[in-house]
């Protein structure tokens, strides 16, 4: 009963993100209208068969600027999530792996990263430099280090004891070997889920970023970018904030679905 | 026991409702026709002493309560107040002072030539006017007038006397901090701290006197309560909403449009590539689309400029000027292709991210400009960034923001044009307006020195400093059972003006 139910949340997620992703992928090649093209006669249109999200305070196409939006959004997220698996896997890999002064140093250093709330951090890497897609997407690849780093590095420790390991080391299997080829691929499962739960978290702190305008700069769509120029209109023109916002819930839900089946 | 407690508690009930009842109604009758209710965005936390007043906010109020010698009017004219008239010594070191007769303070006593001295001396030490710093000696001759000696010539420091910070209060207030005594149509009556403000009308007021008796400037600290404020009748005017505000308020309200005041442009900084060659800042002038942008981000308010002069600066606005360039892209293309950017051009535009109203200006240029090929990208920071980075740091590419003037002349928004000014942020550099600017300067008739300042404004409009965009709109929400607010070239808000439709 309990796996049955597990398997329906698992299907509806799969289809939510699926939509979700073609509508991105679509996006690349297509969108209704060109997402930054200004028209004055369509300042905060409602919705209406040729634009059936509506218009902005710009008049621009809403639905074509959550389609570029989301994307942009959902990019983010991803190369947040490979900067931190990446850095992550290396850290955690060789802490855990070779343990010493090298460990003692690297997870302290990761704890008082961790120390800091991870938005926090990225407003202060952001600080230091411009912001932009790019730094934002640095800045909260940092932020996102320390917790796959403490996951992997945990996954390592458990590991490095277990016959399998020691029998590879007989076999004359280096140490680099070792780590990436035998470990690795038995903390795929633990890895896989907090990746999840971590890409859920960077779209949301993307979204986030770029509500409080330090995130993906104007006039370039993200789903934070849109609902932060959506404040002033929240009465006259509602779905300039609805939509976006109901598209970012769906992303979250869908994977918040999948990672939950995967535990 | 419990229905003891529960009758207990309807006649607690009751009784409160009663009372607050009857203190409704009892509050209908005693306010008598001629009050209204005017909301403030915060709390008037300064001094009652107006030579101390620091924020902008405190001064507009304190415009109704407190005069100088001289007071500006709507029209950015400075008429006398206090002083009945003036004159300026040839060397323009000496100001003489005659004094109005019979003005009286707010508590019944005559204005003397005492009161002003020890206001005006007040002022040099609290040290808000800068100008003050150039004053020497203030004085009383034997026939009771006001003589002001200057260290140097200062054509300006009229305008330093009818600032807000130069008002006249009585010398015998022992308590000016906590007793606001002045001379304006107004007076001060009491405060309830993040409440309100009550004014109520002078009778003995020496010039037209105010129509509404009382009035409550109540605190509207929440600006997402404004329109709710507004639409319930909490409050019945509020200065400065938003067009978006404005929207969805109901019909008992009219909009009153006029200006804030502000030169606002997407600033070049002339110092730097590629805005130092001119046709390029010429091609975005050709390719902005003014009119397109005023529609976006503000529904059609504001006033188009063409330099830097604002149209409440009557006498020293030039308005042909805002038709210099009208949008022409093969023209700007052609400018472009000369100065040998025909391949395109990529610049960034720094905007606080804090000021809407400049981060949607700039996304239209952003967009109106990708028709001559020129891809500008929007850097976003934060207002601390903007002030330390792009206007002291002079750091920057271009920025879209608003200037204002801080006195009533010319010279508040020229002179920072000036090649060796310190406040040049632009890196404006031209010696045919630094001899225009000194030549002005140097002048002592009015008429000729307005002619020189509208010469100032036409080189910064040639030689294209800047793409200068609009003044923009301040809307103001009035009820309609009043009527009469008026606009003026400061950041002021005469309630006297103020009257009730019948």
């Amino acid at each position: 009963m309990k796996r049955k139910k597990k398997n329906l949340n698992f299907h509806i997620g799969l289809v939510i993100s699926g939509i979700m992703l073609l509508m991105i992928l679509v996006g690349l090649f297509y969108t209704p209208y060109n997402p930054e093209a200004m028209d004055s006669t369509l300042k905060n249109a409602g919705i209406s068969l040729a634009h059936p999200f509506g218009c902005d305070n710009f008049g621009r196409d809403i639905l074509s600027r959550i389609m570029v939006g989301s994307r942009t959004t959902v990019i983010v997220g991803l190369a947040t999530v490979v900067i931190g698996t990446f850095f992550g896997i290396i850290i955690g890999a060789f802490t855990g792996y070779f343990g010493g002064l090298a460990d003692e140093i690297l997870m302290r250093i990761m704890d008082a990263l961790l120390a800091f709330p991870s938005i926090l951090l990225a407003l202060v890497i952001i600080g230091l430099f411009n912001p932009s897609t790019w730094n934002l997407i640095m800045a909260l690849g940092i932020a996102f280090i320390p917790s796959f780093a403490r996951i992997v590095r945990s996954e390592f420790l458990k590991c490095k004891n277990m016959d399998y390991v020691t029998a590879a080391k007989l076999n004359g299997a280096g140490d680099l070997r070792v780590m990436f080829v035998h470990i690795l691929p038995n903390t795929i499962k633990v890895l896989s889920s907090s990746i999840l739960i971590g890409f859920n978290n960077a779209v949301l702190a993307e979204a986030g970023m770029s509500f409080l305008g330090i995130g993906v700069m104007p006039p370039d769509p993200s789903l934070g970018r849109m609902m932060s120029e959506a404040q002033s209109y929240i009465f006259s023109n509602p779905g300039f904030a609805i939509f976006p916002g109901v598209v970012l819930i769906l992303i979250i839900l869908g994977i918040s679905l999948i990672g939950s089946y995967l535990e | 026991m419990k229905r003891k407690l529960f009758k207990l508690f309807s006649v607690v009930v009751l009784a409160t409702l009663t009372i607050a009842l009857t203190a409704c109604s009892g509050d209908k009758e005693t306010a008598s026709s001629s009050s209204i209710t005017i909301g403030i965005p915060q709390d008037m936390e300064d001094s009652l002493d107006p030579t101390k007043a620091v924020a902008a906010g405190t001064k507009e109020i304190y415009f109704n309560i407190y005069e100088g010698l001289l007071k500006p009017d709507e029209n950015g004219n400075l008429n006398p107040a206090i002083a009945s008239e003036y004159s300026v010594s040839e060397d323009g070191l000496t100001y003489t002072f005659t004094l109005r007769e019979g003005v009286k303070f707010h508590d019944g006593t005559e204005v003397t030539a005492e009161d002003v001295v020890y206001s005006l001396n007040k002022c040099a030490d609290a040290g808000m006017v800068s100008a003050f710093s150039n004053v020497t000696d203030i004085s009383v001759t034997e026939d009771g007038k006001v003589v002001i000696t200057l260290e140097k010539p200062d054509v300006d420091f009229n305008t330093a006397l009818a600032s807000v910070n130069a008002s006249i209060i009585p010398a015998s207030n022992k308590d000016p901090d906590h007793t606001g005594i002045g001379t304006g149509p107004y007076k001060y009556v009491s405060r309830s701290p993040q409440e309100n403000f009550i004014l109520e009308s002078f009778d003995d007021y020496w010039g037209e006197k105010a129509k509404i008796k009382h009035i409550t400037l109540a605190v509207v600290a929440n600006t997402d309560t404004i329109v709710m404020n507004l639409n319930s009748g909490a409050i019945d005017m509020l200065a400065r909403v938003t067009s978006a505000q404005a929207d969805q308020l109901n019909d008992n309200y009219e909009i009153y449009e006029g200006t804030m005041n502000l030169v606002q442009a997407l600033y070049l900084n002339n110092g730097v590539e590629p805005f130092n060659d001119v046709r390029v800042r010429q091609a975005l002038c050709y390719a902005v689309d003014k009119d397109k942008i005023l529609e976006f981000v503000s529904d059609g308010h504001g006033s188009k400029i063409g330099s830097s002069m604002f149209p409440s600066f009557g006498k020293y606005y030039v308005e042909d000027l805002n038709n210099y360039y009208t949008r022409d892209l093969d023209k700007a293309k052609e400018l472009l292709k000369e100065a040998g950017y025909e391949n395109g051009l990529t610049f960034t535009i720094t905007v606080p991210s804090n000021y809407t109203q400049h981060v949607d200006t700039a996304q239209v240029i952003v967009e109106q400009l990708k028709e001559i090929g020129v891809n500008a990208e929007i850097s976003l920071i934060e207002w601390d960034s903007w002030l330390s980075d792009v206007y002291s740091g002079r750091n920057f590419q271009s920025t879209v923001i608003g200037v204002d003037a801080s006195t009533l002349c010319a010279n508040a928004l020229l002179s920072r044009f000036e090649s060796t000014a310190h406040n040049n942020f632009t890196n404006f550099s031209s010696e045919d307006y630094d001899a225009a600017f000194a030549k002005a300067n140097a002048e002592t008739d009015d008429e000729l020195r307005t002619q020189y300042y509208k010469d100032c404004e036409a080189i910064l409009t040639k030689e294209a400093a800047n793409v200068y965009i609009q003044d923009i709109a301040e809307l103001v929400a009035l009820n309609k059972k009043y009527a009469g607010y008026t606009f003026y070239p400061l950041y002021v808000q005469d309630f006297s003006k103020l009257y009730i439709v019948e």
